[in-house]
This record gives C-alpha cells, sequence and structure tokens, in this order.
C-alpha cells in the first residue's frame, strides 16, 4: 500500500483484496460490544469537506473513533478556503498541525491528487467531482464479498447516472480488476463518452440489462439534471429506465441483491418498493462503509509510517 | 544598425531549394546571397557551419500579458523569449486588462515593444468592444494605427449577425479577422476533450463539435460576405476537414494549428497536470494525425504557439480552476523538428513555410532582414527553468526533443544567440 488513497483505477486487485481482507477483520472486532481498538492511538484524522456530507463524514469519525485516533472534522465554509486561501495552502497547514490523515471530498476532479502531491499527511478520496469515491466502491466489494463469497465472475449491472457519478467510475475500475462483468445502464446523456472502452457493457434497456444480474445497484439521478437538458423530467426517466419490482421479474432476475451508494432518490433510479426488498442490502453497506474506512485509515497509516510515500 | 553581418556556411532555406550560401546583410533590406562573400575585416560574422538558415520565424498567436497581468509576462520578458525560440516577428492578442480595443492601447504596445527592441511585434486588436460581442471595436483606426489583424481571440463573438456585419465592415479596410473558434453553449464549464480520457479522469468534456461547428459558421459567413478570415489554433479532425473542402470551393480562410496539437494527446490530463490544460483541449491520436495530415497538404497554413503565460501560483490549483494555457514560444521549433520533420512528414523547405513565409502571406508585410539559425540535430531537454517567458506553464519541461535555435536575427541584427 501506498500512504494516500485517491482511486481505484491506479491500485492493484491484490492491494483491493488486502483492503477486503482487512475490513473483514475490523468488522469483527467492531462487531464485538463495546470493543475499541487503539490500533490507532495518538494518530490525528481530519476529513476537510468541501462539499456537503453527512454520511460519508459520519462513517468515517465512526471508523476513526473505533481505531481510537483522534478525529477533526473542517468543512470549507468554516475554513481560510472561504477566505480566499489556495486549496495547496489550506493542505499544508493541515500538515503543519500534523494531522496524519486527511480525508477529502471536493467538487472538482483530481482535487485529491494535488493535496497528495503537496502534503506530508495520508490523503484519502472520500468523493473528487466525477472522478472516484473510492471507499464506497470497497464498501460495496465489501458487501458483495459476504453475499457471494467472491466478486470475480459477478454481474454486476450499475443503472442511473453514470456520467456525474464518482461512485459508478470507482466501481467499475475495481470490479474490472476483481474479474466481475459489468453492465451500466442509462440513457446516453447519462453515460460518459467512450463508455465501452472502459471494458463495460452498454444496455439501454433495463429488463435486458439486469437479466442473469447478481448485483443491480442504483446511482442517483438528480433532478437538476433536468435543468440542464439531459432528460426531459425525473418521471420520463423513471418511465424508460427506473428498476422496479416489475421488471426485474420481467428479466427474472430475483436473485439479484440490491445495492444503492445513497441517497437514493425513491421512485426514479429504484422504486421504493426494491430499495425496500429482501434482496437489499443497502443498509448493511453503510456498516461495511465503517469497516472498509477503518481498514483503508490502518493499512495508509501504517504504510506512511514505514516511510512510503504516494 | 552598425556594420554588415554576414552569415557563412550555412545551409540556407528558401521557398524552393536548400542551398549552402553565404548572406550579406547590410541594413534591414539590403540583403544579398552568394557563394561567398569578401568579408571586411570588422565584420560581424555568423559560422553557421552544419546550421539551417531559416527565414524569421512568426508568432501569429502570442499572449504578452501588457497590460494588466505582467506577473505572468511583459512585452519585454515575451519579445526576449520570442527571440530565444527563433520568433523576429509575434502578434499578440489583445485579451490583455484592459483589452486592445482602441488605439492608445494599439500604441501603447508598439511603443513598449520597440524599447524592447527584440521581436517585432505586431498588435491584434478586438473585433468588438471590451471583447463582449456587442458592438464593433474601432477596427479602421486600430488599423491605421498599427493593429495587422482583428480577433476577440478567448472569446468567440456568438452572434452571428454581428460577426457577419464584422466580417463586411473588416472588408472594407481589407482588415483579417481571426476567428477564436468555439460555441461556448457546446463548451459549457468543460475543461479537457470529450472522450475517454476525459471519462476517466471525470474531468468535464469539451466536444470537439464546439469547434467544428465554429469554424463551420466563420467560413460559410466569410464566404458569403466574400471576404478573407483566418482560423485559430485548429485542434480537430473535423476542423481540419471542414477548412479543406472550403479551399477546394475557393473560400479565402486560413488557418494554424500549435505544436502541442501535433505533438501531444489528452493522455496528458490524466494525471491532472494543469499544465496539459488549454482551450481547444488536447484531443486524441486521430485528431493529431488529421492535424499533421493538414500541415502536409496545406490546408494548414501556419504554426502559431498560442503562446500562454500563466505563473506557477495560476496554475497550482484544482484542474477546474486552473487557466487554460501553455507557453509555446521557446519550444515550438523543436517540436516542430521532433513530431513533424524527424518521422519524415514535412520537410526542412515546408517548415520554413509554416513557421514563417506563410505567415507572412497572410499577414501581407515584408521583413527582408529576419533570419532564424537552427541546428536540426541538437539533442535537447525541455528546461523551463531556462526559459526567457516569465511563466513555465508547459507540460513538454524534462522532455528529451530534438533541434534547436541558435541565433535570432531581426532586421540585421542579432537579437538571441544561445550559450553554449
Amino acid at each position: 500500500m501506498k500512504k494516500d488513497l485517491l482511486g481505484l483505477k491506479d491500485i492493484s486487485a491484490s492491494e483491493i483484496e488486502l483492503i477486503l481482507d482487512t475490513a473483514a477483520e475490523m468488522k469483527k472486532l467492531f462487531s464485538k460490544k463495546g470493543k475499541k481498538s487503539n490500533l490507532l492511538e495518538g494518530q490525528t484524522v481530519s476529513t476537510l469537506f468541501f462539499e456537503n456530507s453527512t454520511r460519508t463524514r459520519l462513517s468515517f469519525e465512526t471508523a476513526s473513533n473505533f481505531l481510537g485516533a483522534h478525529f477533526m472534522a473542517i468543512s470549507a465554509s468554516t475554513s481560510s478556503v472561504s477566505k480566499g486561501e489556495t486549496f495547496i495552502d489550506t493542505g499544508k497547514n493541515l500538515d503543519a498541525i500534523l494531522i496524519d490523515a486527511i480525508v477529502i471530498r471536493h467538487p472538482m476532479g483530481g482535487a485529491p491528487h494535488l493535496l497528495a502531491k503537496n502534503v506530508k499527511a495520508s490523503v484519502i478520496n472520500g468523493g473528487d467531482g466525477t472522478s472516484e469515491h473510492p471507499t464506497q466502491a470497497l464498501l460495496d466489494f465489501l458487501t458483495m464479498r459476504e453475499k457471494f463469497s467472491k466478486i470475480k465472475g459477478l454481474k454486476v449491472v450499475l443503472c442511473g447516472d453514470i456520467k456525474f457519478s464518482r461512485v459508478a467510475r470507482s466501481n467499475i475500475w475495481g470490479l474490472l480488476k476483481l474479474g466481475a462483468e459489468v453492465t451500466v445502464c442509462a440513457p446516453y446523456t447519462l453515460l460518459p463518452k467512450g463508455m465501452e472502452d472502459f471494458g463495460v457493457k452498454v444496455e439501454l434497456n433495463p429488463a435486458k440489462a439486469i437479466a442473469n444480474a447478481d448485483v443491480i445497484m442504483g446511482l442517483r439521478i438528480q433532478s437538476e439534471r433536468q435543468n440542464m437538458g439531459v432528460f426531459p423530467s425525473v418521471g420520463e426517466y423513471a418511465k424508460f429506465f427506473s428498476i422496479t419490482e416489475e421488471v426485474i421479474k420481467k428479466a427474472k432476475a430475483e436473485k439479484a441483491i440490491i445495492m444503492h451508494p445513497g441517497p437514493a432518490n425513491r421512485g426514479v433510479e429504484m422504486s421504493g418498493e426494491v430499495l425496500d426488498s429482501k434482496n437489499s442490502v443497502v443498509l448493511e453497506q453503510v456498516t461495511n462503509g465503517v469497516a472498509v474506512r477503518m481498514a483503508v485509515l490502518k493499512l495508509l497509516l501504517e504504510a506512511r509510517a514505514r516511510g512510503v510515500k504516494s | 544598425m552598425s556594420k554588415e553581418l554576414y552569415i557563412i556556411n550555412g545551409e540556407v532555406v528558401f521557398p524552393d531549394k536548400i542551398k549552402r550560401l553565404d548572406i550579406r546583410i547590410k541594413d534591414d533590406i539590403n540583403v544579398d546571397f552568394e557563394e561567398s562573400f569578401q568579408i571586411p575585416k570588422n565584420a560581424k560574422v555568423i559560422d553557421a557551419k552544419g546550421l539551417h538558415v531559416f527565414h524569421g520565424f512568426v508568432d501569429m498567436h502570442t499572449h504578452l500579458r501588457e497590460p494588466g497581468q505582467t506577473s505572468k509576462e511583459t512585452i519585454a520578458t515575451g519579445c526576449k523569449s520570442a527571440v530565444a525560440g527563433g520568433f523576429t516577428t509575434i502578434c499578440c492578442m489583445p485579451n490583455t486588462k484592459p483589452v486592445l480595443d482602441n488605439v492608445p492601447l494599439i500604441e501603447f504596445v508598439k511603443q513598449r515593444a520597440k524599447e524592447t527592441n527584440l521581436a517585432g511585434v505586431f498588435p491584434i486588436g478586438c473585433i468588438t468592444k471590451g471583447q463582449e460581442g456587442k458592438e464593433l471595436a474601432p477596427i479602421g483606426s486600430m488599423l491605421k494605427a498599427g493593429a495587422i489583424a482583428f480577433s476577440d481571440d478567448g472569446k468567440p463573438i456568438e452572434n452571428g449577425g454581428l460577426m457577419k456585419n464584422a466580417l463586411e465592415y473588416a472588408k472594407s479596410f481589407d482588415a483579417l479577422l481571426i476567428s477564436h473558434p468555439e460555441d461556448k453553449s457546446i463548451a459549457k464549464d468543460g475543461v479537457v476533450n470529450e472522450g475517454y480520457n476525459a471519462s476517466v479522469a471525470g474531468l468535464k468534456g469539451i466536444s470537439r463539435v464546439a469547434e467544428e461547428s465554429m469554424i463551420a459558421r466563420d467560413i460559410l459567413l466569410a464566404e458569403t460576405v466574400g471576404t478573407k478570415i483566418h482560423i485559430a489554433h485548429v485542434s480537430t479532425k473535423g476542423g481540419v476537414e471542414i477548412i479543406r473542402n472550403a479551399k477546394a470551393r475557393g473560400v479565402a480562410v486560413t488557418c494554424e494549428t500549435c505544436p502541442h496539437y501535433f505533438s501531444a494527446t489528452d493522455v496528458e490530463i490524466l494525471d491532472y497536470n494543469t499544465n496539459a490544460k488549454m482551450n481547444p483541449p488536447l484531443r486524441e491520436e486521430s485528431d493529431r494525425l488529421a492535424i499533421i495530415e493538414g500541415l502536409k497538404d496545406g490546408t494548414i497554413d501556419c504554426i502559431a504557439t498560442d503562446h500562454a503565460p500563466h505563473t506557477e501560483d495560476d496554475k497550482a490549483v484544482e484542474f477546474d480552476l486552473a487557466p487554460f494555457g501553455i507557453t509555446g514560444l521557446e519550444t515550438a521549433f523543436s517540436l516542430c523538428i521532433t513530431y513533424l520533420v524527424k518521422p519524415g512528414y514535412i520537410d526542412l523547405i515546408a517548415l520554413n513555410k509554416l513557421l514563417s513565409l506563410n505567415s507572412i502571406k497572410i499577414l501581407n508585410f515584408i521583413k527582408l532582414a529576419d533570419f532564424t539559425i537552427c541546428d536540426i540535430n541538437a539533442k535537447v531537454t525541455v528546461d523551463t527553468s531556462k526559459h526567457f517567458s516569465k511563466s513555465k506553464n508547459t507540460f513538454f519541461n524534462g522532455r528529451k526533443l530534438t533541434g534547436q535555435v541558435k541565433y535570432t536575427i531581426v532586421d540585421g541584427e542579432i537579437k538571441y544567440s544561445m550559450r553554449d
């Protein structure tokens, strides 16, 4: 492992497996009642968020607490960034006050890479623009692995906003490395250019897309896209692309597990029924998020302590 | 000038041949070529043995940043950079602060360039006041004051009716308009070429059609008006094809491309290197090859640098926030040799036209005693710390290239000689 986790594009399958194995151990650790560890005692983890997030921030906070690390949260609106300080200067200041790991969320792709080049702290990408959100994909993989024991050979279908989704990117990079088969389903306005060149299958018909699927993952459709002329209305989107019980029945995909990184837009990318169905693992994903983030913090900070660079 | 300058033993590149000849430059208009001259004792002599003598390079597209953004570049540092890159004449774009949309500012640039006394500087005036795309700038008066052409470079003129008027008005003065071809409603807030690599990096794409549709519009407007037009920084395969078709049916269109469009592709942006962010963006290999094809068959008339200096601080920000632009004056020649001449796409006679003679024809001026003397075999490693430009924003830094400018002669005077 390197000192930073910037994305799944640039890490190997064995590194991903190591994180997942470690996360499984971490899960055992915090599943025992009241069991806290002191693995990262004396270390400081900070989130540096330039976008709103409750789930990811809380997940990292919980993960840090379980490992005995000191945790703090910085949001861009309360920091000197709003006073005109450059991004790099903000990062260097965090370094100077001896923060060991910075979890960054930023609306622009590549921001974590820029930070990692300029600080000594470990940098964890907590979501950058439409680029990557590696810990989300890792928690998805941990959940898949728990359900199917391995990821190799799984058929995973991503439905919804692929183009603007960093979760989709990280899932695609990681799943392909782990040997899964990935299909994406969305209108062309929500698919990035060159999608097939990633090595995924594009299928516009949702019933066809999810046939034989092991995993169906919904990705949030933002109603704001309507104003960008990306689709006429969420209603029309749902009519042609939503994953409903009916579509699942038609595709004979009743065995597939249902995943969603949240926040879900019920009735748009997926119906509420589907999200609440017995096959839904949406809340297990959230729990696994804590385990994965513990694993990532542990592995990166150990690598950093060994002097491994980015 | 004080005394005669002789350039001896050089391979002189003419429009139709390359010949080993000696050159005697008496002054800025008296230049002679002979097998050899009787050289007076105290004359200045450049021994160009093993070197090639080109006509002085002309850059139709330079950003000098003065007035207003002198932390990035000044007319003086830009001119130093120009002669170090072999450019004897540069045309500076008007998107300074304030923009060059009036006679006093055109005169200011000319005055500063005269004081600097290195490369010749021709200012380009704005087409519209404030580059706002609303009212025409005083094109006739600026032309009279020394503006060589007109452009709202950096900003396209979105209103097609206004662009048509601009072309008609400019035609009255035989003035040249330079189109910055970009449909902003398509390009939107894109930062890199729309395609696989943009998708991989998760960066917003600028579709080729943003450029191509505007090239097509401006060509059709010029054709309708019956006047000439020059298309700036062509970067796409489709753009080359549109211009090729227009030329074939006799439209008076000329165009330029920039060294980075035939030397690189958008893989450069994958590590979020803001020095690889420019507009138009680096495209894909098929575009790169089409640009080279356009240079080979004459569809593309000239190579301009679009030298766009930005400070390190300007560029040391998030990719989306970084300004567009790459420096180019001091890397252009080496990139041409490395990516056009060495692979055998074009010869030195063609390169002389692309870097000099064709631009002179398009801009319609005469400079007899401008020469650039180069070693076409020298191995160089780009080192921006040694560049004369105030800014260092090029992703070619560290790249191993071939070809080096040794001397730059403007109006018969040596303005640059490389220190070994």
